[in-house]
């Protein structure tokens, strides 16, 4: 229970700080707003509703994926002003801890922007859901999961590269190609109900599959990323 | 080190050995194997395409292992450490190089075979993945500065290793476009008189495999002992300078 007691400390403390600037959030709206116009235009999506349901799922997954890559690099930065990252480091705490409090707050901003973002990608992509839309809610945070905890992890490894910038994609996109393909697949196949049940179902458990694989050797290493000298 | 005479023999007759192998290999994968019925020469490339498959979903477990061996040693044991780091980088490069090669002979393979280069299927996909989750190893190893590069790179490993299970099975779990497996239980089997060709081939490339790994690791042996003994010259000249 302690365990928890950290955790959710540090997801306070990452959500106060972005609360009192703001960065994050408000850099991935403006960035996935602009994927989607650019998609928009690219694609003309009101002359063809078939092709742009085909293509919706990708198009948003792909945009959140670029869109949390550029807040997660920044996301460790903050805490590396003032020396609050050495501090951590030597804190009692587990270093898990401080791992699974800062994913679950990129976690958070990643669903918001989502949330703002919906609405949104609906009027533009002109999109109406032909298959069981409550399914979207299992699958935009299993796959939000699956992108966030390792760019997390990644992030923190990055650190003290040089150019890590870059660093962070290279790994990370490779990393996330199976879960991407099993996010897109799902979201598609909900949107344009060409997959049945059980088909949606076995990609919804590999993602979770995906999740909770990454989740325990994130978990298990993070402190020997965090620690490496 | 290693300079010891020894060891170069047994280099030198393993390099011989091997392309006496590789050749009877050739000889008996050209020349000798049964021409495949439906395929017809065609299916030639099988023997180097799954050879080098094979061997390339086994040297990435030699990188895990190293890895881990790393982690393990890396503050109990530095110079043993050390010695499992440089494993791991011979294995993840050559690890490159193979699964490469099986993505290059598959793609030779596809285009007069399937009339297309590349297509999107499972095994196909996984393959790529880990490729490219190597090759962003290699990349992580160049861009970190050379002090935590071993544990950054080592964690990492793990995180890569988790593909090679996926890919080993993709073709048992999800029956695409790639040829449904040959060995094992649910194989469709080969003619008996492929096996040579098949076994001669994959101890050859398995002994090449072996010997890159093996030179790999001296070079970067040496280098980790240039750069301590580096190291230490810059600590004894610091101490000679009076204060």
């Amino acid at each position: 229970m302690k365990y928890f007691g950290y955790v959710l400390e540090h997801l306070r403390k990452d959500l106060r700080l972005e609360w009192r600037s703001r960065d994050a959030i408000n850099g991935m709206l403006f960035f996935v707003l602009l994927v989607v116009v650019v998609f928009s235009i690219a694609f003309d999506p009101a002359g063809y509703p078939t092709v742009t349901r085909q293509i919706s799922g990708g198009i948003l997954w792909v945009g959140l994926l670029f869109a949390s890559m550029t807040a997660l690099n920044q996301s460790w930065a903050r805490e590396q002003r003032n020396q609050v990252l050495e501090a951590q480091r030597m804190a009692p705490s587990p270093a898990s801890a401080l791992f699974l409090g800062k994913a679950l707050a990129n976690m958070i901003f990643v669903l918001i922007v989502e949330a703002v973002l919906a609405p949104i990608f609906v009027v533009f992509f002109n999109l109406h859901v032909l298959g069981n839309a409550w399914l979207l809610a299992l699958i935009l945070p299993l796959g939000t999961w699956a992108l966030v905890v390792n760019g997390t992890f990644f992030a923190a490894l990055g650190l003290r590269a040089r150019n890590r910038e870059l660093l962070l994609p290279l790994i990370l996109l490779p990393l996330s190609l199976p879960s991407l393909l099993m996010m897109v697949q799902a979201t598609t196949g909900v949107l344009t109900s060409d997959l049945d049940h059980i088909q949606i179902r076995t990609w919804i458990t590999q993602l979770a599959g995906f999740d909770v694989i990454y989740t325990t050797i994130c978990i298990l290493f993070f402190e020997t990323a965090l620690n490496a000298e | 080190m290693d300079r010891s005479p020894i060891l170069r023999k047994i280099a030198w007759l393993w390099l011989a050995t091997t392309i006496a192998v590789l050749v009877v290999g050739f000889r008996q994968a050209i020349f000798f194997a049964p021409t495949e019925a439906t395929m017809g020469n065609l299916q030639r490339i099988f023997y180097y395409h799954v050879t080098h498959a094979t061997l390339g979903l086994v040297f990435p477990y030699i990188n895990c292992a190293a890895s881990l061996a790393f982690l393990y040693w890396r503050r109990r044991d530095p110079l043993k450490a050390l010695t499992a780091d440089a494993l791991a980088v011979a294995s993840a490069e050559v690890t490159v190089l193979y699964v490469g090669i099986t993505l290059a002979s598959g793609m030779l393979w596809g285009k007069p075979a399937w009339g297309i280069w590349w297509t999107w299927d499972a095994r196909l996909t996984s393959e790529l993945i880990l490729w490219l989750l190597y090759i962003s190893y290699i990349m992580l190893r160049r861009f970190s500065p050379s002090g935590q590069t071993p544990t950054l790179a080592a964690v990492l490993s793990v995180f890569a290793a988790i593909d090679i299970p996926i890919d080993f099975m993709s073709i048992e779990w999800w029956r695409t476009q790639h040829p449904a497996p040959v060995f094992g239980p649910n194989g469709g089997g080969i003619d008996p008189h492929m096996w040579p060709a098949v076994l001669w081939n994959l101890a050859g490339w398995m002994m090449w495999g072996v010997l890159l790994i093996a030179l790999r690791f001296v070079i970067e042996r040496r280098r980790q002992i240039a750069e301590q003994d580096a190291a230490l010259l810059a600590i004894e000249a610091s101490l000679e300078t009076p204060q």
